[in-house]
């Protein structure tokens, strides 16, 4: 039998088998830790078999390594899986992610190992669901699904005495627009009859799902609201704050982000292409305020973890400014930048757990003159913050390029003083990254850097940063490697637009921006060429 | 086999009427230190038994006896498995709960067995008088069962509060079928769905509808008549509570929707705006009551309200979808229900040493099945995939939005964004470090002595969870008897509407020769 028929549920079932093992494996020793490394390094050997068996030239908007079994007769939900370039590198990435979560909890969650490293697993099993289900009702199953294991590590794993409220924050944020969302697919289903996303995508582009505009209008922004909230997306943001300086670090690492983003892409924009266009130029303007805010809010705070929330809050409304233009630069260097985000996002808080692990706490008034004394750790840091502001030859540069040069080529009716805006984001992320790494390493000791002695890098944790160091050259100098798969889904969303839509709001506005920016817009993948060739 | 129509409708009610009369004898002649397992295992095979019996009479169709009383179909089947099944799960929960510490225990196996024969009753007769009967008899079994832990205040103050507000909601659903009687001139259900269109006093045949929702409604603990719920489930024992907060529910949601569908069907645009009112209405309160409450049964108590809510949800629906979406709600919201009851059972004990959520604190470290077990439930409680819940509130919403309530789903899955809150909280204590403070010493003794799983108590659990896993990833089967019982209700309801135009069709021209 051939492999790739089987390699998706293979990922999925392999830590959800890994997570049943390890709840009858006795807690002694090592054995949690051993077990979970060795699930999560399986699972991310499976998900490389996708880019080398991945087939480029593919159609674009095809979907690969497809499974459509029936499942449920009444109502029609079937297990329809698959994936596109998008969805293959976000499982990669999140394979990637995960043996490093495990090396990095190595030492740091030292009591109930079992209950924490099973947690772990089942929250891989979820976010694997999410990115392979082509079916709406199999989609919404593991995106709730992938609430509870994180809910469940933020309360029991959290540092401080508020983790529980933080847990059950984070859960009603996410909970309560879900609700939403289920009634809108709920609609989507009563009227069209399927939850088949493929399908759905085919009815939306001939205006075949409802003629009632009002409703579908609702529908959209139920699934638009239930992801922004999980992005999270600007005013929406509440519970990150929270989640991010109590949950554990491995769980930070996945928490905010990718699945949201990508849902955004794979659903909102395929059922509720019209809808996605013209709610667009209000989620470029709340991206750019994100951007501007975070970066703001993470500038003034002593705490680290906060800092990096902030500082993720502000590279998360990157992203959204830059899906949002439906530009292919713009997707491109959204999609790409989701990857380039949860690296270095999640690179950072390794470092920072690090840090905890060493001295405690997070406090940047305790800190001061560490780069003396732990000279790895230092370099790490330094290479790791250099990527988030985009330096070039980082990855962290080819995203922001690329949103910004596609924000710029937008032909959607929005301001672009908002770019304008958002480009001064680069600059207040350098400020606050530069003027971290300065108060923590480099200024004279701190009270609790004076008084502890402890150890630089270890040969674990040097196992678990150096492959996100490569990670951030090759990507940074290579980007193509990645974008050739990610360019084709660029390409079907950027593309709904012109063709079929007979009821093109203002006609003449149209016209005129495509006699103005018509040579850009018609000749998108020339100019990705021109645009991303600059950063290679 | 060539058994008579008569005794084979209601095979199942004798044969558990027998074990139960022959369990109350055995019973008398035991001595008072002797275990009373065996006769635990008597009523549970004795159910088991019931339960393939009824599986045989789903295949000889419609079954009809006592002169129309009673009427055995797919829908009653599918009640009779449902209460078969619970009954079974509570059994296998109790049997070492009674062991040692309750005199008399076989009294109780005797009384869970006659409130399943009422609550059969209930759910396949189609004459008012035969449900009333079957209500008494399923009642009084409860009544005495709440306040089985005699030595405790609390118990009796459940079993009272229970039994006085009871009967008074019992007389009110008297007084709906002596109207209806009046109204419409009969008690039986196809009957009155035929007098309801040449009644000369339809608002008379509404009140007594009405009459027989707040009867029903009481039993269902639907908002408002929901007061007595709380009191009553904090003070009866776990595994009862476990009973009856699903199969008397069970057999009342039964009756309700063939009254209301099958009986009153040309009235269902005005009693499905009473129903749109109390689901909002119970899941609203069941909801923000369990918000504040600290001890667990109380908890899900309120909890049991808001599933009320969410069920009757389904009556806004289509017929059909309306009534398959219900009956899948019932068995998914049983299996969870039983099961999060057997877990606080095999957490409290007898004696309940452990009751409020804060007792719960670090269970997850002492006893970490039981505390799975008990996410798991949780988890389908609030409605998250791959578990019954979510089937359940998936196919009752989905019925909801195909007749247009839009609004009420939306209420509904708000209310269940509220309901994560408190079964959070819960959970978040079982799972969180276990405090060593000098307050939680005594306790941590109480929990080193705690028993370990007996062998029937983990059955039981094991088949509540695996039906709750089941209903979860594999709905068909389920959902197929579901579909089959909302179909025969449909069908029903169809014939009755046909019979009721044809006397419409005959007067119109008598009217019309007059003039």
């Amino acid at each position: 039998m051939n492999i790739n028929y089987t390699i998706l549920p293979l990922i999925v079932l392999t830590p959800l088998v890994g997570a049943l093992l390890l709840s009858v494996l006795p807690d002694r020793g090592k054995t949690m830790q051993w077990g979970a490394l060795v699930v999560t390094l399986i699972t991310f050997l499976l998900t490389l078999h996708m880019p080398f068996h991945y087939s480029y030239s593919a159609q674009s908007g095809a979907f690969q390594f497809e499974q459509n079994l029936a499942w449920i007769t009444s109502p029609a939900i079937h297990f329809h899986i698959g994936v596109d370039g998008l969805s293959m590198w976000l499982m990669v990435l999140t394979g990637f992610l995960a043996p490093l979560g495990v090396l990095i909890s190595w030492r740091a969650i030292g009591e109930r190992k079992k209950l924490f490293y099973i947690l772990f697993l089942l929250q891989q099993v979820a976010m694997m669901g999410i990115f392979i289900s082509l079916d709406l009702f199999l989609y919404y199953g593991f995106w709730e699904l992938s609430l509870v294991p994180m809910t469940m590590l933020i309360a029991s794993f959290g540092r401080s005495e508020s983790r529980r409220r933080a847990a059950i924050r984070y859960f009603l944020y996410a909970f309560i627009p879900s609700g939403l969302l289920l009634v809108a697919m709920l609609w989507l289903y009563a009227r069209t009859g399927t939850f088949d996303l493929p399908r759905l995508a085919a009815l939306a582009t001939q205006h075949a799902i409802s003629p009632n505009t009002a409703a579908l209008w609702i529908a959209s922004l139920g699934f638009l609201f239930a992801f922004a909230v999980k992005v999270p997306i600007f005013p929406l943001h509440g519970w990150l704050v929270d989640a991010i300086a109590e949950a554990p670090t491995a769980a930070v690492m996945v928490l905010a982000g990718k699945t949201a983003l990508y849902s955004i892409l794979r659903f909102s924009f395929a059922i509720f292409p019209e809808q996605s266009h013209r709610v667009a130029p209000l989620m470029i303007s709340l991206g750019a305020i994100g951007i501007v805010y975070g970066a703001l809010l993470a500038l003034v705070q002593n705490d680290l973890k906060k800092l990096a929330a902030y500082s993720t809050l502000g590279h998360l409304s990157f992203i959204t400014l830059g899906i949002f233009t439906f530009t292919i630069a713009g997707l491109d260097g959204g999609i790409y930048q989701i990857l380039n985000e949860s690296l270095a996002g999640a690179a950072l808080f390794m470092l920072l757990g690090l840090l905890f692990e060493r001295y405690g706490t997070y406090d940047m008034r305790e800190y001061g003159g560490l780069a003396a004394k732990l000279p790895w750790m230092v370099t790490l840091f330094v290479i790791t913050t250099l990527s988030i502001i985009g330096l070039p030859m980082l990855n962290g540069f080819v995203g922001e390029f690329l949103i910004l040069s596609g924000s710029m080529q937008s032909t959607l009716a929005h301001h672009h003083l908002w770019t304008a805006l958002a480009t001064t984001g680069v600059i207040l992320s350098a400020a606050y990254m530069l003027g971290m790494i300065q108060r923590v390493f480099y200024s004279g000791l701190g009270p609790k850097s004076e008084r502890l002695a402890t150890w630089d890098l270890d040969a674990r944790e040097h196992l678990a940063l150096w492959p996100m160091v490569a990670l951030f050259l090759a990507m940074g100098v290579a980007s193509p490697l990645w974008l050739k798969a990610i360019d084709a889904t660029a390409l079907t969303i950027s593309d709904h637009p012109p063709s079929g839509r007979p009821t093109q709001p203002p006609h003449h506005t149209l016209k005129i921006e495509a006699e103005t920016y018509g040579p850009i817009y018609t000749t998108a993948p020339a100019t990705l060429q021109s645009t991303s060739g600059g950063s290679r | 086999m060539n058994i008579p129509t008569q005794i084979m409708a209601l095979l199942p009610e004798y044969i558990l009427t027998a074990v139960g009369v022959l369990i109350m004898l055995i019973e008398a002649v035991l001595k008072p230190g002797t275990s009373r397992k065996s006769l635990g295992w008597l009523a549970i095979v004795g159910t088991v038994a019931t339960g393939f019996i009824s599986w045989y009479q789903l295949r000889l169709g419609v079954l009809t006896a006592f002169s129309g009383s009673i009427q055995v179909d797919a829908f009653s089947i599918f009640f009779h498995l449902l209460i078969g099944a619970v009954v079974v799960a509570t059994l296998l929960g109790s049997l070492d709960y009674f062991e040692g510490v309750a005199s008399h225990a076989g009294e109780y196996y005797a009384l869970v067995l006659f409130g399943a024969v009422g609550m059969m009753l209930m759910a396949c007769s189609v004459e008012l008088l035969m449900v009333f009967i079957g209500l008494e008899i399923s009642s009084i079994s409860t009544y005495i069962m709440a306040g089985f832990r005699k030595s405790q205040a609390s118990a009796s103050e459940s079993s009272i509060k229970y039994f006085l507000l009871g009967s008074f909601a019992t007389a009110f659903f008297l007084y709906g079928i002596a109207l209806t009687f009046g109204a419409t001139g009969s008690t039986n259900i196809a009957a009155i769905a035929v007098g309801l269109s040449t009644t000369t006093t339809p608002l008379m045949a509404f009140l007594a509808l009405a009459m027989m929702i707040i009867g029903l409604g009481f039993k269902v603990s639907a908002a408002p008549f929901h007061v007595w719920t709380p009191d009553v489930y904090q003070g009866a024992p776990a595994p009862v509570v476990g009973l009856m907060s699903t199969a008397p529910k069970a057999a009342a949601f039964a009756v309700l929707l063939r009254i209301t569908f099958s009986g009153f069907p040309s009235m269902q645009h005005r009693w499905s705006m009473l129903m749109w009112a109390m689901a909002a209405l119970s899941m609203t309160v069941g909801n923000l009551g369990a918000l504040k409450q600290t001890d667990v049964k109380r908890m899900l108590a309120y909890s049991s309200i808001a599933h009320a809510g969410y069920l009757l949800v389904a009556f806004t629906a289509f017929p059909q979808a309306g009534v398959a979406a219900a009956c899948f709600y019932i068995a998914a919201y049983a299996a969870m229900n039983v099961g999060a009851f057997a877990v606080v059972t095999q957490v409290g004990g007898y004696n309940e040493t452990l009751r409020t959520v804060d007792d719960y604190q670090g269970l997850a470290m002492r006893r970490p099945i039981l505390s799975a077990l008990l996410a798991f439930f949780l988890l389908s409680l609030i409605g998250i995939p791959f578990t019954g819940g979510f089937f359940g509130k998936f196919y009752v919403f989905t019925s909801a939005l195909q007749s247009g309530h839009v609004w009420l789903a939306v209420i509904g899955l708000l209310n269940s964004g509220v309901a994560c809150f408190y079964y959070l909280r819960l959970l978040g204590c079982v799972f969180a470090k276990p405090e060593h403070s000098e307050a939680h010493l005594d306790e941590t003794v109480c929990w080193t002595s705690a028993r370990a799983i007996s062998i029937p108590a983990g059955i039981g659990l094991v088949l509540t969870a695996a039906a709750t896993l089941m209903l979860g990833i594999l709905p068909g089967h389920v959902l197929h008897l579901a579909n089959f019982a909302g179909e025969r209700l449909d069908a029903d309801r169809s014939r009755s509407i046909a019979a009721e135009s044809q006397p419409i069709a005959q007067a119109s021209p008598t009217v019309s020769d007059s003039k």
